[in-house]
């Protein structure tokens, strides 16, 4: 217990510290025990939460609704939607998923979520890059070693970021959530009401994209 | 002839074809014929297996991607209202 109270002191202190991506033990402190302290109206706990996902959400929500400002009160309604739906809470699944979709329905009852139905079609790649018989004539150039370096795999990521909002809607919904929130296909299906299958269509007009821009990064390079 | 060029064309992948297999095969939902002739194309065309490391490669820089800083003074403001929201 008293490494939970250790944790807990350090939250207020410097919450930043205790982020981790990569979900290291140290860095997560158990939903059950974020649930119990938001029920008894802990504010260490809500500001936690707050460092934690508020960005995230952020990000999600300006992928539903067309601006910046509506998106900020979305995730301010989503916040309250933890605070008035806390106690209804069940874990069934994570405080984080729970929290997406307070937000995606929050978005969507603004009436102005970019909700199209179409998931679009279109090529992976360029249908110039590749001839008559369907072979590649203008084959992709290998990539620099230095790619899976970590900091120029941060440098890059960096590049690309502004250019996820190039992606349509839903397939930057799709990829935000798979690829970069690291969310399985099963939950992003549930949470957007998406088929399997128009899931992983999505995903691969989106990944294919993001691949295309690398590319041109790389040709600047 | 024209039997055996239709029996060809299924059995054997182009790499525009290819291509757009690559999500599903990296997803695991690819049947096991259509996996196995992807990756015997694979086995063949260097060009469709740098794409394929590329798009792996994506996906390890797109995983790296950030959200923006949470401003202090959002965060500030978002306790302050739940300060409110308790009462």
């Amino acid at each position: 217990m008293v490494s939970s109270v250790e944790s807990y002191a350090s939250w207020s202190i410097r919450p930043r510290a205790y982020r981790s991506p990569l979900g290291i033990r140290c860095g997560t402190v158990e939903d059950a025990e974020l649930v119990t302290r938001l029920r008894s109206g802990d504010e260490d706990a809500f500001r936690y939460l707050v460092d934690r996902y508020h960005c995230s959400l952020l990000r999600l929500a300006q992928t539903m609704v067309p601006t910046r400002a509506v998106a900020e009160e979305v995730v301010q309604d989503t916040w309250l939607g933890l605070v008035r739906g806390i106690h209804r809470f069940e874990g069934r699944s994570s405080l984080r998923t729970w929290l997406f979709h307070v937000l995606v329905n929050r978005a969507r009852s603004t009436g102005v979520s970019e909700r199209r139905p179409t998931i679009g079609t279109g090529p992976a790649v360029d249908p110039d890059r590749f001839g008559p018989d369907g072979g590649w004539v203008d084959p992709p150039v290998p990539w620099p070693d230095e790619v899976d370096d970590r900091l120029t795999a941060i440098q890059l990521a960096e590049r690309i970021r502004p250019r996820i909002a190039e992606l349509p809607a839903m397939q930057r919904q799709v990829v935000t959530l798979r690829d970069i929130e690291g969310l399985s296909a099963e939950e992003v299906c549930d949470l957007l009401g998406l088929t399997e299958g128009n899931q992983r269509v999505l995903l691969h007009r989106g990944r294919s994209r993001l691949r295309g821009m690398l590319e041109n990064e790389m040709g600047k390079a | 002839m024209r039997l055996f060029r239709l029996r060809r064309r299924r059995s054997e992948l182009v790499c525009r074809e290819a291509v757009e297999l690559v999500t599903d095969y990296l997803e695991g939902a690819l049947s096991d014929a259509d996996r196995t002739r992807l990756e015997g194309h694979l086995a063949a065309c260097p060009h469709c297996t740098e794409y394929l490391a590329q798009m792996r490669r994506t996906l390890a820089v797109v995983g790296r991607i950030e959200p923006e800083t949470l401003d202090p003074l959002v965060q500030d403001e978002l306790v302050a209202l739940y300060r409110r929201w308790q009462t």
